[in-house]
């Protein structure tokens, strides 16, 4: 299953126990509720919300905690010390992709198992570099944007044909902006 | 209670105010309509229904999103402007220049991108609008800032009215805002939701279009000058900055209508309380430094400023479940609610806030971000809340004014044929952009990979259903406003 599928189904669980509560609350606006009956619901509704409160500050917690306790972005200011370093740079409308100690003007070539520093940087407007794996889902992703270099760090599991592909938009090319390369199998693997 | 009267005599428009509110209604309804036009085209197109060149088709994505933003700026202001003037003293010309100021900038809008083929987006990230690479001239850039500029001062000019309203009533904004009741004393029962939700919003707003303004003059003194430049972070925080309060900005003075009108329907008080203060005060914070989680894919930015997007992000939902809507949904559950077509509109508005910044919020987040940014999950969140959210908080209001004039809600039989069709309309379209978005179709592409057309042909068959649902929303409340009162209703008889 995909991380993406994951969140997926967190936002749909999500949307669905909203819509589930208005549907409850709508279908029984319309009804009047006697004296007695509206001072107890309001107590139970009350209740109700510190307890949503108290779920809420939960799942603020742990998630923030989860996510974050290691911080999902690299270092940015000291070098990654990866075994496979590639220099991307995007023009207006196409990737310049080179790994260091690789031949200039060969296919780019990668291994699984192993980190990739990848340094994005741009040559003129904002591109988006993300990084689609086999199965069309991406797997990272950052900008690149002119004056500054963005280093992801990634360790490919799948081999597989990889697709370079512009997620911020940079005029006319943008959607054609597209490259590949090929990540093989890890040595030994 | 003055709150239950369902038509208020401190609500009437005079002569003056009418024309001036119908003149924002009406251009506001027909604008979403030719906005939602160029969404379906887009759609469409993407689904391989249409051909549309990419040309042809970035310059309609600038102008849907331009102008969908500032058409949601402009419906919203009104009806800020419509609850305020009841508290505190706005003067029309304020709120009238402000319109002209926004039919100015719009020009400027639609003749930089139809004559002079800008298509930098209503982004305008930097240095897009200056490299074009011949797809526009700097100058259809330079007329497309213009018009933001000029549709920013108008906006300023009304909230600097509001505000001197405000500070004459209250002493301060602070005041208006509700901070002295924060940690104590007894809350003035009468004091206006209103007051404060429109207080937040003046600070806030005056904040962000104040950084548009300063990237905006910066890029056109580099237009001038070439040799200036900018720093491209630097213009981008500032560009997200504005652009994120914008937007948000529309939120907050929608949901007045809400604040002010739900309790009419249901019958029941809907009194002010300090988790209310606290939540708009929080609000109030959180807006204003929230726009980093825009930003999560700059891995150049200070890690502070990405973790303060992310855990803002998740705070900024707190006010929205605990407050307002779980305030709206407690003041109508068992209360002989009165379903006409306001009302309707008002509930779908919490829906649709509520539901749609769900997948928002997960998209703050740091990890989730690195998958979901700049994929179809960012139009679907913002559309859900934006269609099935904001609009109708705005709707709400202009069937509720229609129903003063007749003194009786409208509630029509193709009222209510509409409003399901808008809702499911709404409903495909924006699922058919959260289900793309985790497939990671992008956003912002003319032409789509084969596998992912299916999901755009969803999303246009819901946006075709939204379109006409708005088609007739328009019809319906551009003649309902143009017929104006029926002689002898006290609430509103023509001045």
């Amino acid at each position: 299953m995909a991380f993406q599928d994951i969140i997926w189904a967190i936002a749909m669980a999500g949307m669905g126990l909203v819509a589930l509560v208005f549907v409850h609350v709508v279908a029984n606006a319309g009804k009047a509720a006697d004296a007695a009956t509206l001072t107890r619901t309001q107590k139970l509704i009350a209740g109700l919300r510190k307890g949503l409160f108290a779920l809420l500050l939960l799942i603020f917690v742990g998630a923030s905690y989860a996510t974050l306790h290691r911080f999902p972005i690299p270092r940015q200011d000291t070098t990654l010390q990866a075994s496979q370093v590639v220099d991307v740079l995007g023009r207006q409308w196409s990737w310049q992709m080179s790994r260091q100690g690789q031949a200039a003007g060969s296919s780019l070539r990668l291994d699984a198992g192993s980190p990739v520093e990848f340094r994005v940087t741009s040559a003129d407007v904002n591109h988006g570099f993300a990084i689609y794996a086999p199965d069309g889902r991406i797997v990272i992703q950052t900008q690149a944007m002119p004056d500054y270099t963005n280093k992801i760090l990634y360790t490919f599991t799948q081999p597989g044909t990889y697709k370079v592909m512009c997620l911020e938009y940079c005029g006319l090319g943008h959607a054609p902006m597209v490259t590949s390369f090929e990540v093989a199998q890890a040595p030994g693997g | 209670m003055a709150a239950l009267t369902m038509y208020p005599e401190s609500e009437r428009l005079s002569a003056g105010e009418r024309a001036a509110f119908n003149l924002y209604m009406i251009s506001a309804v027909i604008l979403f309509v030719l906005m939602m036009l160029l969404g379906v085209i887009m759609r469409m197109a993407q689904g391989t229904w249409l051909e549309v060149p990419p040309d042809l088709f970035y310059q309609f994505l600038s102008m849907h999103g331009a102008g969908m933003v500032g058409t949601m700026g402009m419906v919203t202001t009104a009806v800020m402007w419509f609850f305020l003037r009841k508290y505190v003293n706005l003067h029309l010309w304020a709120f009238v220049a402000n319109y002209v100021l926004f039919l100015l900038g719009a020009l400027c809008i639609i003749g930089a991108i139809f004559l002079g083929r800008y298509a930098g987006l209503w982004t305008f990230l930097y240095p897009l609008p200056t490299h074009s690479m011949g797809m526009w001239p700097n100058a259809s850039g330079a007329w497309f800032m213009i018009g933001y500029l000029l549709i920013g001062v108008g906006m300023l000019l009304f909230y600097l009215d509001a505000a001197a309203g405000l500070i004459r009533k209250y002493g301060n904004l602070g005041r208006s805002l509700g901070v002295q009741w924060l940690f104590g004393g007894t809350i003035d029962p009468e004091h206006p939701k209103a007051v404060v939700a429109s207080t937040m919003v003046i600070i806030a707003n005056s904040l962000g279009i104040l950084a548009g303004a300063v990237v905006l003059v910066m890029y056109l003194v580099g237009i001038a000058y070439p040799e200036f430049k900018l720093d491209p972070l630097v213009a981008k925080n500032l560009t997200y900055w504005f652009g994120h309060m914008y937007i948000n900005a529309t939120i907050y003075m929608g949901v007045i209508a809400v604040y002010e009108l739900l309790a009419r329907y249901s019958g029941r008080p809907y009194a002010i309380s300090r988790p209310f203060l606290w939540s708009w005060a929080a609000s109030t914070i959180f807006v204003i430094i929230v726009f980093p989680h825009h930003l999560l894919m700059d891995y150049a930015q200070p890690r502070w400023v990405s973790i303060t997007g992310q855990i803002i992000s998740y705070s900024a939902g707190f006010p929205v479940f605990l407050v307002t809507v779980w305030g709206a949904l407690a003041n109508i559950h068992r209360s002989g609610m009165r379903w006409t077509m306001p009302s309707r509109l008002l509930i779908l508005s919490m829906f649709g806030w509520a539901a749609g910044i769900l997948p928002a919020i997960l998209d703050g987040t740091i990890s989730i971000n690195r998958v979901m940014h700049n994929t179809q999950w960012v139009p679907g969140h913002f559309h859900f809340y934006l269609l099935l959210g904001v609009l109708p908080m705005a709707l709400a209001l202009m069937y509720h004014v229609m129903g003063s004039y007749r003194n009786q809600a409208p509630n029509s039989g193709a009222d209510r044929l509409g409003l399901p069709l808008y809702l499911l309309g709404g409903l495909v379209f924006t699922l058919a952009f959260l289900a793309a978005g985790h497939l990671s179709v992008a956003r912002r592409m003319s032409s789509h990979l084969p596998e992912w057309v299916f999901t755009d042909q969803m999303g246009a068959a819901g946006a075709i259903l939204v379109l006409l649902a708005m088609i007739y929303f328009a019809a319906r409340i551009s003649i309902g406003l143009l017929r104006g009162p029926v002689s002898g209703h006290a609430a509103h008889a023509a001045a």
